[in-house]
């Protein structure tokens, strides 16, 4: 497998990318502002699935990579008054940093501890944001983040994530079909084989952690700017729950899937909450349905129903 | 940090308070860690159960003027019978599946069931007020402390030991351990593994309820409370080491003591420090102080 992407996927990448950016002439705030952020939340998700559909490994941490991305973006723009060429850099930098780091305890473990390691890690980064609050202005936030004036706008901002999310997703499309994603999945399918041909599966998990730990600073630098704020919630655990079920209620065995899953469980949330305060509760039946129905996503069901109407015909 | 050189007392008030943080946390994550030790599932919604005990505590205690003791029964009940639904219902489809599923599915309980609360009991921050006869401070000789606070530093240890005796001494806790090692075996040889199952999750789930029962007068239920409790257990589990029932308890004193005394040399940031004792210790020993090293197969 090389970094080609088959046919049908390519075209139906076009499609989408034409379509998005089309958006802007439909002139609705409302448009606008659900696109980039499903943008975002969907390059958050894609790069949550380097370590679990790729790696094989579960972090129920990944919100503190997003919040480090925005944290230091929002920072180093506000409080240093950095161009953004350094400061969005910077941002990736020190969430993959962050990342690596936290990947050297982890990846002493496997499985379920694994997981919650990096759900400890996590509360690390959270409490960190809380507490120092001279710096992240703690429980009320880091609010007036400085946006750049060629992106300060609602269209140009909408064309500047386009372009970042999209080149994002090409290069982790690139990695994940690299030597190395090939590595990662023999790692994910047997880590013991893995470990006997060769491969320092210890290494090969940590960096899976990193790369997605810095794509995910992608997402939250974009987002920091967005919201023109970071919250203490984005590092909060709910939140890396959240990006947890969009990735699987996309598909984790398929790139793009987790994209799907961000935008569908983005579109579902706006809509239960104009019917429902109880959103929670929607998200747990959809949490209980993925489990007990649909452990392989919307891609996983998308290729059954397929299956089926080839082979019935 | 000076208060703590300068006063023998206070420092001797710090060392109760941690001790009686410590081992109110040890009834929850004992709870827990028990429920991981047998079924391998890490129950997320452990949280929430404790949420659960303390607003059925509220309801029956406060609202109800049935009594605090009632209080903590009733509430080791409810979440009794919760668990009992929920380990039937759900969990007992899932043992087979990967954990990430397992860990899925305890999250929804999260979910739903705090939507419930928010339904029950509302978004108020609700007070339950202390029992009679421990509302007062009781006299140390060197000093006076809250009753409330020494009964629940007393407590921690007698749950301790009645767990220790029924796991390590009683024919039930030798098949539950045997459970642990082999579950297949064990039903091959006639053992009923699904009654140990549920019987497992009742009373880890009920110690739960009983550690948020007892917490009422202390953190005054309210929503949100499952998440930070949830996460303290976590962390004293996996120093302490997943499974093991003395690593629990050691755990659970060394983040009451870390905690606490970190509170008072640097404040606002204990937090932080528990999580880097967590680091620490993971360093050092990777599966906890009590921990044993995976086995394959897990």
């Amino acid at each position: 497998m090389g970094w080609n992407m088959p046919r049908g996927v390519l075209f139906t990448c076009i499609v989408v990318l034409v379509a998005l950016a089309l958006i802007p002439m439909a002139d609705s705030r409302y448009l606008i502002d659900i696109s980039t952020e499903i943008m975002v939340y969907a390059l958050f998700a894609l790069s949550l699935n380097v370590i679990i559909g790729y790696s094989g490994n579960v972090s129920f941490g990944h919100a503190a990579y997003f919040a480090i991305g925005g944290y230091t973006n929002a920072i180093l723009l506000t409080t240093y008054e950095l161009p953004l060429i350094v400061a969005f850099p910077a941002a990736v930098l020190a969430s993959g940093l962050a990342a690596a780091f936290v990947a050297y305890f982890c990846t002493r473990l496997t499985d379920i501890y694994f997981a919650m390691l990096t759900l400890a890690f996590a509360m690390l980064v959270w409490a960190i944001a809380f507490k120092w609050r001279s710096v992240t202005g703690g429980d009320d936030g880091f609010v007036g983040v400085t946006v750049p004036e060629f992106i300060d706008g609602r269209v140009p901002f909408f064309y500047f994530t386009l372009i970042t999310v999209t080149l994002s997703t090409a290069v982790l499309w690139m990695i994940c079909h690299s030597a190395f994603g090939q590595t990662l999945v023999a790692v994910r399918e047997n880590i013991t084989r893995a470990g006997f041909i060769g491969v320092n599966t210890r290494l090969m998990r940590g960096a899976a952690f990193a790369v997605a730990g810095a794509f995910a600073g992608i997402a939250g630098a974009i987002f920091a700017m967005y919201n023109r704020g970071v919250y203490t919630e984005s590092a909060f655990w709910p939140e890396s729950a959240q990006v947890l079920i969009m990735t699987l209620l996309g598909g984790m065995y398929s790139f793009f899937g987790p994209a799907i899953g961000a935008a569908a469980l983005y579109l579902l949330e706006r809509f239960a909450n104009e019917y429902t305060e109880y959103w929670p509760t929607v998200l747990g039946v959809i949490l209980l349905v993925i489990v007990l129905v649909l452990p392989e996503g919307l891609v996983g069901l998308f290729k059954r129903v397929k299956a089926r109407m080839v082979g019935g015909r | 940090m000076d208060m703590l050189l300068s006063s023998p007392t206070f420092a001797f008030i710090q060392v109760l308070n941690s001790i009686s943080l410590g081992m109110n946390l040890f009834i929850i994550a004992a709870g827990l860690s028990l429920i991981f030790g047998v079924l391998r599932v890490i129950n997320f919604a452990h949280g929430v159960f404790y949420m659960f005990g303390a607003y059925i505590m509220y309801t029956v205690a406060q609202d109800l003027e049935l009594g605090f003791v009632t209080g903590v029964i009733a509430a080791a009940a409810g979440l009794a019978v919760i668990a009992i639904v929920v380990e039937r219902g759900l969990f007992q489809w899932l043992y087979d599946k990967e954990h990430l599923m397992q860990l899925l599915l305890t999250f929804a309980i999260v979910l739903i069931m705090g939507d419930l609360a928010k339904i029950i009991w509302g978004t108020d921050q609700l007070s339950v007020s202390y029992p009679d006869g421990l509302s007062g401070a009781v006299d140390l000789g060197v000093t006076f402390y809250p009753a409330y606070r020494m009964m629940l530093a007393v407590i921690g240890p007698v749950i301790f030991i009645g767990l220790f005796l029924l796991i390590e001494r009683t024919r039930w806790g030798r098949l539950t351990r045997a459970a642990t090692q082999d579950m297949e075996m064990l039903a091959a040889l006639g053992v009923n593994v699904p009654v140990i199952y549920v019987t497992i999750f009742l009373i880890g789930s009920a110690l739960a309820g009983v550690g948020g029962a007892l917490a009422a007068p202390i953190n005054s239920p309210t929503p949100g409370m499952d998440a930070t409790i949830i996460v303290e257990c976590f962390v004293i589990v996996i120093i302490g080491g997943l499974g093991s029932l003395w690593g629990t308890f050691v755990g659970a004193l060394i983040y009451g003591f870390v905690f606490n005394f970190g509170s008072v040399i640097v404040p606002n940031w204990q937090d932080v420090f528990a999580f880097l004792l967590l680091m620490v210790v993971l360093l050092i020993r990777p599966w906890g102080l009590f921990g044993k090293p995976e086995r394959e197969g897990h």
